[in-house]
């Protein structure tokens, strides 16, 4: 069994908000494992601690940069990683969701994974849309927000649960080969230890342009432009209590005591 | 001229409040691009589904009632078909679980780009859709190329379409091929109920990330218990698994109406949001101030939380662990 877990490195918005035209300054920027993607590979690696002979692959669309955080899900358990980059993903094409699926779809061809494991969404875009969009290009099953999978006995299919607003789960199979998009809390990401940090670092890193992944430029063009980024207005109307921690808890004391909500 | 087709969702034989913001959403992009609003629901009880739906400002609704609960797969088969029938521009889905599990799919199939979770729409020469982007940190203008675009809208930014209109009501007939049904819904149920219902708590405090360490939880457990609160928490806090998910407050988790809430250490993510700003007072404390759980907070203190808590907790006689 193959199981290809995606995985984005994202970017935060280290303390301030820093803005260079339709973009965040360099600068102002700090670069992480996306979080949702944590638990994907978690769930991945645990998969394969269960199974015999399951194989865990990384793909990733990021340039050099993204190694390091690649390097981190090999720590973590995985196989080895397939990293996607090219010169012509350096503008805005990979802000349209079918430009990252066409991208993880070759990838998918050239590997079959049997599950395809992705974060719900990654911290910085938010598209949450990537997974299911992918499972549409390769023509896989697929369930989005999954808080619960269990692999069925003979593996062809997977029984999940779906995370829906206000505490509800929808019960679901999915036939194999699927893509099932990870929900935080499914499981508890493990650290890596120094074991597998430097187990990590001589595992396989393969890296794919354009040509090699049988695309071209245009097809990674996109059809979507930044046309401004701005710090919303704040639309704060609170009452700010001014004073240390004993004046402000004593306001908000009194505050409970005149609602009555706490005696005394 | 161009039309607009919003696609409704409903859940365990209702409608989702959601869908009613669509429908604004889409009779505004129809008015400004001078065109006629479509309205599309698959599955379940669609003749109820398409009376509630005729809404003022609706032209068509397209009803398909194939199968009894919603599935990615139905939807996805249907609507691809029904797409190229029209002389729809725009498609405008929920942002919601359910929305994200099939419009992407239905976007890549009909080769259109997709915008997610906008919180508004303008039709300048082209589509132009403002959304968040960094956790709420910026907000960005994304320009469409070309005329047809997917927009999954958020909750809460669009008012319910209201009134009652006079709509076509189009019925599609047929199932889909089973051999495209690859995903089978097999049932729901709820999150354990537990020990304590936070929705009817009048005071509620709740905990966020910046508890940092599951031990710290004592602090706020203690606050709890000279207050005599009801203890909630965002996501983070129940993802950790520091406290049951019954005690989450969001979209996921519990919406909460009480007298006070108090956010400790939450930064305010609109998800959390969702489930406790109809609270009657809001008390916010952060170390962050632009945190957004200041905007929708009735009070704050910019402070921190391990300094806060414990003075809290000795105005009411109590002594900090």
């Amino acid at each position: 069994m193959k199981i290809l877990v995606t995985v984005k490195e994202v970017a935060e918005i280290a303390d301030d908000v820093e803005i260079e035209g339709t973009e965040i300054a360099e600068s102002a920027l700090q670069y992480d494992l996306n979080e949702w993607d944590d638990y994907a590979i978690e769930a991945a690696v645990q998969l394969a601690e269960a199974g015999d002979d399951v194989e865990v692959v990384t793909a990733t669309i990021g340039p050099e940069r993204s190694e390091e955080t690649i390097r981190m899900a090999l720590a973590k358990g995985a196989d080895r990683a397939v990293r996607i980059w090219d010169e012509a993903l350096e503008g805005e094409g990979l802000l349209d969701v079918r430009v990252r699926a066409s991208l993880l779809a070759a990838v998918v061809e050239a590997e079959s994974p049997d599950l395809v494991l992705t974060g719900v969404q990654s911290a910085d875009d938010a598209n949450a849309a990537t997974g299911v969009a992918l499972a549409e290009a390769v023509d896989y099953a697929w369930s989005a927000v999954v808080n619960d999978l269990e692999l069925q006995e003979g593996g062809e299919s997977v029984a999940v649960h779906r995370e829906l607003e206000g505490g509800v789960e929808e019960l679901a199979d999915v036939s194999v080969p699927a893509v099932l998009t990870i929900q935080t809390g499914i499981n508890e990401p493990r650290y890596a230890s120094l074991r597998g940090i430097r187990q990590a670092q001589s595992k396989p890193m393969d890296v794919q342009n354009l040509a090699e992944l049988g695309l071209e430029a245009a097809d990674v063009a996109g059809a979507l432009t930044t046309t401004d980024l701005y710090e919303p207005e704040t639309e704060s109307e609170a009452v700010r209590w001014e004073g240390d921690a004993s004046e402000t808890a004593g306001q908000l004391a009194d505050l409970l005591r005149d609602v009555g909500v706490v005696e005394g | 001229m161009s039309d607009v087709l919003a696609v409704a969702e409903h859940r365990r034989g209702d409608l989702r409040d959601v869908s009613f913001e669509a429908l604004t959403a889409g009779q505004r992009l129809a008015d400004a691009a001078g065109g006629d609003l479509h309205v599309a629901v698959v599955g379940g009880d669609v003749e109820a589904f398409a009376e509630a739906l005729n809404r003022e400002g609706v032209d068509v609704v397209h009803t398909i009632p194939d199968g009894e609960t919603a599935n990615h797969d139905v939807a996805v088969e249907h609507l691809s078909a029904l797409w190229p029938s029209l002389d729809a521009d725009y498609l405008l889905a929920p942002h919601s679980v359910a929305g994200l599990d099939y419009l992407p799919a239905l976007a890549q199939r009909l080769d259109v780009p997709l915008v997610t979770d906008a919180v508004d729409l303008t039709l300048d020469d082209g589509l132009v859709v403002t959304r968040e982007r960094y956790g709420s940190k910026v907000e960005t203008t994304v320009a469409v190329e070309g005329d047809a675009a997917a927009i999954s809208i958020r909750d809460g930014e669009w008012p319910p379409a209201e009134g009652v209109g006079d709509a076509e009501i189009r019925t599609v007939e047929g199932d889909v091929d089973e051999s495209a049904i690859r995903t089978t819904v097999t049932g729901h149920q709820e999150v354990a109920a537990g020990d304590v219902d936070i929705s009817e708590a009048d005071f509620v405090v709740s905990i966020g990330r910046g508890i940092e360490e599951e031990e710290n939880l004592e602090l706020i457990e203690r606050l709890v218990e000279v207050t005599g609160a009801t203890l909630a928490a965002s996501r983070p806090v129940v993802d950790n698994e520091w406290l049951p998910k019954n005690r989450q407050v969001g979209q996921s988790g519990k919406t909460v109406t009480p007298d006070v809430y108090v956010a400790i250490g939450i930064s305010g993510a609109v998800q959390h949001v969702a489930g406790m700003k109809g609270a009657e007072t809001i008390v916010a404390i952060n170390t962050d101030p632009d945190a957004p759980i200041f905007d929708v907070a009735d009070y704050g203190i910019v402070g921190d939380l391990f300094d806060v808590v414990p003075a809290l907790i000795e105005e009411f006689g109590g002594e900090a662990p």
